[in-house]
C-alpha cells in the first residue's frame, strides 16, 4: 500500500514535466464531456419546457387521429358537449392557430402558436401569472404573450400593436406559466380568434381539469362511446410528453452518438499519452521494479495517473458546458406541432455525473493497457534502453 | 525516392500502436466531419436544389390559412408568370398517425410543367391522369412503405374528413416518380385535387398555397411583388417568395438547433485534430537524434524535411479517406431510417472533396513545423542533446 502511494505521488509530481502529452489527454476528455453535457442539456431543457409544467389532473381532448392541436378540430356543439362533462371541474374550449412573427436579432419569420382560450384556461395552467401589463379583455382584439415568446420574437411588448394581414392586435400583457409550453404562445379570447381566422364556431381542442384524478377512465370511456363525438382523451402529462418526444429523442440520439464517437477519439489520444508516459519513464519504472516494487503498485499508480488526467479533463468539460450553456434560451421548430418552442438549456447534476463517468471510463481504458505493459516490461531490457 | 518511401514506412511501423491510435482518431474525426456535412445539408433542406424559377405564394398570416382556388387563375394572368399551380397540405398518414406523409392534392396535369425534374414513365403518367383516385408517389417514399404501382391503399387524413365523416381515403398508386436525386423530393405524394375537393367535408374551393413557374428567374422579386400587390387589401392577402427563399426561411425556423449541432460537430472535429496533430508532432520530436544521424550520413536538409512531412501526410490522408468512406456508409444508413425527419440527409460530392482537402491540410500543418525543424537541425546540436 505504501509502495503504491509512494509511486503514485512521485508520478503525479512529475506530471508537470510531461505537460504537453498530458494536456492533449485533458483537452480531449474535456471536449468529450463538454459536448455530451451540452447536447444532452438541450434535449433535457426541451423536454422540461414542454412537459415540465404539465398537470396530472388536466386532460386534453383531441379529435381521433390528430397528432397535435394543429390538426385537431371540433365544431362548437361537440366542443360544448365535451366541456360540459360532469367529470370536469373546469374546461376551456381552445382554438390553436399560428402566426408568423420575426425572430429577434435575425429577422426571419417563424411560426408562433396563437391560442384562443376561454375564461378558465389560465386557472388550469400551472402557476399562470400576468407579470407585466394585464389580461386581455374578452371580445376585443387584444393578446397576451408568454414570457418565452416575448423574449424571442419581435414586437411582443405590452403597448405595442401587431399587424397580422389585415388584422391589428394590441399586446396588453406578458405571462408566465410555470416554465411550460404555454410560455411560447400568444393568447387571446377564443371567439375573437375564431372571427379573425374565419373559423366560424369551431375549436381545436378542449382542455379540462378532472374533478377527481381517478375519473380519467370514466371520462375517456364516456366520451369515446358517445356517438356524436370522435375523440381521443389524453392526460396533459402524456400529451405534452408525446409532443416533445420526436425532437428530444432526436437530439439525445445525436448527442450520445457524437459523444460516443468523440469519446473513442479521445480514448486513442489518452492511450497515446499514457503509452508515451510509460515509455518515457521505462528506465525509471524498471529501476523501481529492480528495487523490489511490486508490479501491482506500478499498474495502480499508472491507472491513477490516467484517472487524474481524465478527471481534470472531465471537470473542465463539465464546467465549460455549465458556464456556456446552462440557462441559454433558444427557440426552435417543434416538428410535432409545427410551431416554435422557446426553451432553455438545462444542465442538471445528473448530466454532470454522466459526463464525469464518461471521462473516467476514457481514463480507465486509456490507462489500463499502458499500465499492464509497464508492469510486464522486462527489467533488464528497460534498464539498458 | 524509393528509399524515402521505405524510410517513411519503417518509421510509421516502428511504433505500431501509436500510429494505429493516431490513425484511429483521425478516422473518427473524419467520420464526424462527414456527419457534419450531411447534417448541415439536411438542415438547409434542399435549398441548393430548389428551383430559382419557382415562387411560392401563401396566406400572409401563416401557411395553415387557406387561399381561394380562384387566386390560381388570377396569378396565371400576371405578367412574367408562365404557369401557376396549387398544393394543399392533406395531413396524410398511412396506418400510424405519428408518421405524417407529405401528401398534396394538386393539379397533376400542371405539376409536370412546374416540376420538370420529376420523371415519370409515360405509361404510368397516362394511367395516373385517367384515374381520379390515382396518386403519384416519390421513389423513396414507395421504397419506405413497400408500395408498388397497382397497389390500392387506404390513406388517412388527420385534417380532412370526407362528406360521410370518414377520414379514410382510398387511393391507387398509379405512378412512381424520381426527383432530382434529393430524397426530400421523393418523400412526397401527389393526388388529384378534384377528387379531394369534391369529396371533402369542408374547405371546398380553397388551396394551401400557389406554386408559380416564372419565365425569367432574374425577375423573381418583381413578379413576387406583383402577385402580392394583386391581392393587397383583399380579405386574403398573400406573401410570395422564391422556393429557395421559402425553404431557407423554413430551415431558419429550425434555426438554433441546426446551428448548434453544426457548431458542436465543428468543435469536436477541431479538438480531435488538435489531439492527433500534437501526437504526430511529438513522434517527430522524439527522433531528433536519429534524424541527425541521417543527415550525418548524407541526407540533404530538403530530403529530411520531405521525409518527415511525408509521414504526417500519409497518416492524415489514409485516416482521412477511411474516415470519409465510413462516414459515407454511416450517412447512407442513417438517411434510410431518418428519411421521415431529415429527408435531405446525404453526403454531397463537394463535402467529400472538402474532406480530402482538409485531410491534406491536416497532414501538412501537423507535419510542417517538425519537418522544418528537422530540416534545419544542426547535426552537432542534435547529437549532443540526444
Amino acid at each position: 500500500m505504501s509502495q503504491t502511494l509512494a509511486i503514485t505521488l512521485q508520478s503525479l509530481r512529475s506530471l508537470p514535466s510531461r505537460l504537453g502529452p498530458s494536456l492533449v489527454a485533458i483537452v480531449g476528455v474535456a471536449g468529450v464531456v463538454a459536448v455530451l453535457v451540452a447536447v444532452l442539456s438541450m434535449a433535457n431543457g426541451f423536454r422540461a419546457t414542454l412537459s415540465g409544467a404539465a398537470l396530472e389532473d388536466n386532460v386534453v381532448v383531441l379529435r381521433t387521429g390528430s397528432s397535435s392541436e394543429l390538426d385537431s378540430g371540433f365544431d362548437g356543439e361537440q366542443a360544448r358537449l365535451i366541456a360540459q362533462s360532469e367529470e370536469l371541474s373546469m374546461a376551456s374550449r381552445e382554438l390553436y392557430v399560428m402566426v408568423e412573427i420575426a425572430k429577434k436579432g435575425i429577422g426571419t419569420y417563424a411560426n408562433v402558436p396563437f391560442r384562443g382560450v376561454e375564461a378558465e384556461a389560465s386557472q388550469m395552467r400551472k402557476d399562470f401569472e400576468i407579470v407585466e401589463g394585464q389580461m386581455f379583455e374578452p371580445g376585443r382584439k387584444q393578446l397576451i404573450a408568454g414570457i418565452g415568446a416575448s423574449g424571442q420574437f419581435e414586437g411582443l411588448e405590452p403597448g405595442n400593436t401587431l399587424v397580422f394581414g389585415t388584422e391589428r392586435w394590441d399586446v396588453v400583457g406578458v405571462f408566465t406559466a410555470g416554465g411550460g409550453a404555454a410560455e411560447s404562445e400568444l393568447w387571446t379570447d377564443a371567439p375573437v380568434l375564431q372571427g379573425a381566422y374565419r373559423r366560424g364556431n369551431t375549436f381545436s381542442i378542449v382542455y379540462g381539469r378532472l374533478e377527481n384524478t381517478d375519473n380519467f377512465n370514466v371520462l375517456n370511456d364516456r366520451l369515446s362511446n358517445d356517438p356524436r363525438l370522435s375523440v381521443q382523451v389524453e392526460r396533459e402529462t402524456d400529451y405534452l410528453a408525446a409532443q416533445s418526444e420526436i425532437l428530444a429523442s432526436f437530439i439525445s440520439v445525436v448527442g450520445y452518438g457524437i459523444a460516443i464517437l468523440m469519446a473513442l477519439g479521445a480514448m486513442f489520444g489518452a492511450l497515446n499519452t499514457m503509452y508515451s508516459a510509460v515509455s518515457d519513464r521505462s528506465r525509471e519504472i524498471a529501476t523501481l521494479r529492480a528495487l523490489g516494487f511490486a508490479p501491482r503498485s506500478i499498474v495502480i499508480s499508472i491507472m491513477i495517473e490516467a484517472f487524474v488526467l481524465a478527471l481534470i479533463g472531465g471537470l473542465i468539460g463539465a464546467l465549460l458546458a455549465y458556464v456556456f450553456f446552462n440557462g441559454l434560451t433558444v427557440s426552435t421548430l417543434n416538428f410535432a406541432s409545427f410551431t416554435q418552442v422557446v426553451f432553455a438549456f438545462a444542465v442538471t447534476p445528473d448530466l454532470l455525473i454522466q459526463g464525469i463517468v464518461l471521462a473516467l471510463i476514457i481514463g480507465l481504458i486509456g490507462g489500463l493497457a499502458p499500465a499492464i505493459r509497464a508492469a510486464r516490461m522486462p527489467i533488464v531490457a528497460a534498464l539498458r534502453e | 525516392m524509393m528509399g524515402m518511401f521505405h524510410l517513411i514506412r519503417k518509421n510509421l511501423t516502428r511504433k505500431k500502436l501509436r500510429t494505429l491510435f493516431t490513425l484511429l482518431s483521425i478516422i473518427i474525426a473524419f467520420v464526424l466531419f462527414s456527419l457534419l456535412g450531411g447534417l448541415s445539408r439536411a438542415f438547409s433542406l434542399g435549398v441548393e436544389v430548389a428551383g430559382a424559377d419557382r415562387l411560392i405564394t401563401m396566406h400572409r398570416v401563416s401557411f395553415i390559412q387557406p387561399v381561394p382556388l380562384s387566386y390560381v387563375a388570377r396569378v396565371n394572368a400576371i405578367e412574367g408568370v408562365e404557369t401557376a399551380m396549387h398544393q394543399t397540405w392533406f395531413g396524410g398518414y398511412f396506418q400510424d398517425p405519428r408518421q405524417q406523409i407529405g401528401l398534396f392534392p394538386t393539379d397533376l396535369e400542371t405539376l409536370r410543367e412546374v416540376y420538370p425534374e420529376y420523371k415519370v414513365p409515360d405509361q404510368q403518367w397516362q394511367n395516373l391522369l385517367r384515374n381520379q383516385t390515382g396518386i403519384l408517389v416519390g421513389q423513396t417514399m414507395a421504397d419506405n412503405y413497400g408500395w408498388s404501382v397497382g397497389d390500392r391503399i387506404p390513406m388517412f387524413s388527420s385534417i380532412f374528413p370526407q362528406q360521410d365523416g370518414s377520414y379514410s381515403w382510398d387511393m391507387d398508386i398509379e405512378a412512381i416518380f424520381t426527383g432530382s436525386g434529393n430524397n426530400a423530393d421523393e418523400m412526397q405524394v401527389f393526388m388529384h385535387y378534384d377528387y379531394f375537393n369534391e369529396a371533402r367535408a369542408f374547405g371546398r374551393d380553397t388551396v394551401g398555397w400557389i406554386v408559380t413557374k416564372i419565365s425569367d428567374p432574374e425577375q423573381a422579386d418583381q413578379v413576387a411583388a406583383a402577385i402580392d400587390l394583386r391581392f393587397a387589401n383583399s380579405p386574403t392577402e398573400t406573401k410570395s417568395s422564391t422556393e429557395a427563399g421559402w425553404t431557407a426561411g423554413f430551415a431558419a425556423q429550425v434555426g438554433n438547433i441546426g446551428l448548434m449541432v453544426q457548431m458542436v460537430l465543428a468543435c469536436v472535429f477541431f479538438t480531435l485534430l488538435l489531439i492527433t496533430g500534437n501526437t504526430m508532432a511529438q513522434a517527430v520530436r522524439e527522433r531528433t537524434s536519429e534524424l541527425a544521424v541521417l543527415k550525418t550520413i548524407g541526407f540533404s536538409d530538403r530530403r529530411v524535411l520531405f521525409m518527415v512531412l511525408g509521414e504526417s501526410m500519409t497518416v492524415a490522408i489514409v485516416g482521412g479517406v477511411i474516415g470519409l468512406a465510413l462516414g459515407y456508409v454511416f450517412i447512407q444508413g442513417a438517411a434510410a431510417s431518418l428519411s421521415q425527419f431529415l429527408p435531405g440527409l446525404a453526403m454531397s460530392p463537394s463535402a467529400g472533396l472538402t474532406g480530402v482537402l482538409v485531410a491534406i491540410g491536416l497532414g501538412f500543418i501537423t507535419g510542417i513545423l517538425p519537418a522544418w525543424q528537422a530540416g534545419r537541425l544542426k547535426v552537432i546540436d542534435a547529437l549532443s542533446r540526444g
